[in-house]
């Protein structure tokens, strides 16, 4: 099963300055473990005391994980996964 | 009512418009908030006069006063109007990277403009705004982002109009910037019709703006309750565009880059209800006109021309 990860730019020391890295796994805890062990250090930048980092925000297919059941939340091959920086508003 | 003693008391009151050709069917309706139809084109006049309003009369604010704020854009104009009627100065502090239209808007309701660096965004003009105040107690910092009296503003009036227009609402999608929209109205729909969904639609930027944030030290506006939402979508420039000029080419309306993310949800959501098959009355924030982001490009040529002209800009 190949999921499509985006890679934030201050991440991307961990995957080689690849944007995106393909990963797999039924569920997003399974796909953070997965893309650890491919990429040693990069699951303890995402994740702390085994919640996603309040500053971190993760997106399957745009949709946030913390409102589809978090570490949980399930994954289908082609399901395309963002993460990204919590940033403030644009033209507010 | 549409009588007013002045332009400020005309804030708020906005149209309720049905989508006839976008909405997937009679069970699953879309309806948008014309919240440009405010006194300066956005939404924003509702926090703006809030905020001032909060700060007079707990007597933060008097006669003379001058306002700072981090903004790029429309709270700046809603905050410039309110000022200039009431006799505040305003200076705002904004990212060098938003569109000319906005600073000469800014300018011409006598605004005085502080640029922050492009990279960084919104972050970096919140970080300069604080060490601003910071250096000058005597300024009045309202601060959109933490201020209780923005995310009011939406629970007293944005939420009741909406309720009262249309009590068969199941879901409101409005824009997660500030969150004062989604926080007002979500609590008061939390406590009046608890079953109406809250859903986020949360702008996606280029690499430009998240390139130098650092994930342990982010930034989630003070005013944020996860509680109070339902479901949030992360919607990059791309599907902006497109819904945008779906909107204005199928419905006639006219809307800012923004409004096009939160069509976008607005769409999702519809979607799901469909495929689901329930009856759904999702009411979304028109949040202003497209006229200020004409010259970004937005609304001429391909999708790939437009989303390559807005990579790197706070479109949203």
């Amino acid at each position: 099963m190949a999921i499509e990860v985006r890679i934030p730019t201050i991440l991307r020391t961990y995957t080689d300055g690849e944007r995106a890295v393909d990963a797999s796994g039924d569920s997003i805890q399974a796909l953070i473990e997965d893309l650890e062990s491919r990429h040693a250090g990069i699951g303890e930048r995402l994740l702390e005391d085994g919640e996603v980092r309040r500053f971190v925000n993760i997106y399957v297919n745009d949709e946030d994980i913390r409102f589809t059941g978090g570490l949980s939340t399930e994954l289908s091959d082609g399901d395309t996964v963002v993460i990204l920086p919590a940033v403030a508003g644009g033209a507010r | 009512m549409t009588r007013y003693d002045s332009l400020v008391d005309s804030v708020g009151g906005t149209p309720l418009v049905g989508l006839p050709r976008l909405s997937p069917s009679s069970e699953v309706r879309l309806w948008a908030k014309l919240e440009d139809r405010n006194p300066t084109g956005s939404i924003k006049d509702r926090a703006a006069l809030a905020m001032i309003e909060a700060a007079e009369a707990e007597g933060r604010l008097t006669p003379g006063a001058t306002i700072l704020e981090p903004t790029s854009g429309n709270t700046g104009i809603s905050l410039a109007m309110v000022a200039s009627q009431r006799g505040y100065r305003l200076i705002c502090v904004m990212p060098e990277n938003t569109s000319e239209e906005r600073r000469v808007l800014l300018r011409m309701w006598g605004a005085e403009i502080i640029s922050s660096p492009a990279a960084g965004g919104s972050n970096e003009a919140v970080r300069v705004a604080k060490g601003l105040a910071a250096d000058n107690p005597d300024w009045v910092m309202l601060y959109q982002y933490g201020n209780p009296a923005n995310a009011e503003a939406h629970y007293r009036g944005t939420a009741p109009e909406i309720h009262a227009d249309l009590p068969e609402i199941t879901h409101f999608v409005g824009g997660l910037g500030t969150t004062g929209t989604l926080m007002g109205v979500g609590r008061y729909f939390r406590e009046h019709q608890p079953e109406v969904r809250i859903v986020a639609a949360e702008p996606r930027y280029g690499e430009l703006v998240y390139g130098l944030r650092n994930l342990a030290e982010g930034f989630v506006p003070e005013l944020y309750d996860e509680s109070l939402i339902d479901s949030r979508f992360s919607v990059g420039p791309r599907d902006a565009v497109r819904r945008v000029r779906e909107l204005v080419e199928s419905e006639g309306i006219f809307a800012g880059i923004s409004t096009g993310a939160i069509l976008h949800a607005a769409l999702a959501q519809a979607a799901k209800s469909t495929k689901s098959g329930e009856r759904a009355d999702i009411c979304f924030i028109v949040c202003d006109g497209g006229w200020k982001y004409l010259s970004t490009g937005a609304y001429e040529g391909t999708l790939d021309e437009a989303e390559d002209r807005l990579d790197g800009q706070l479109w949203a």
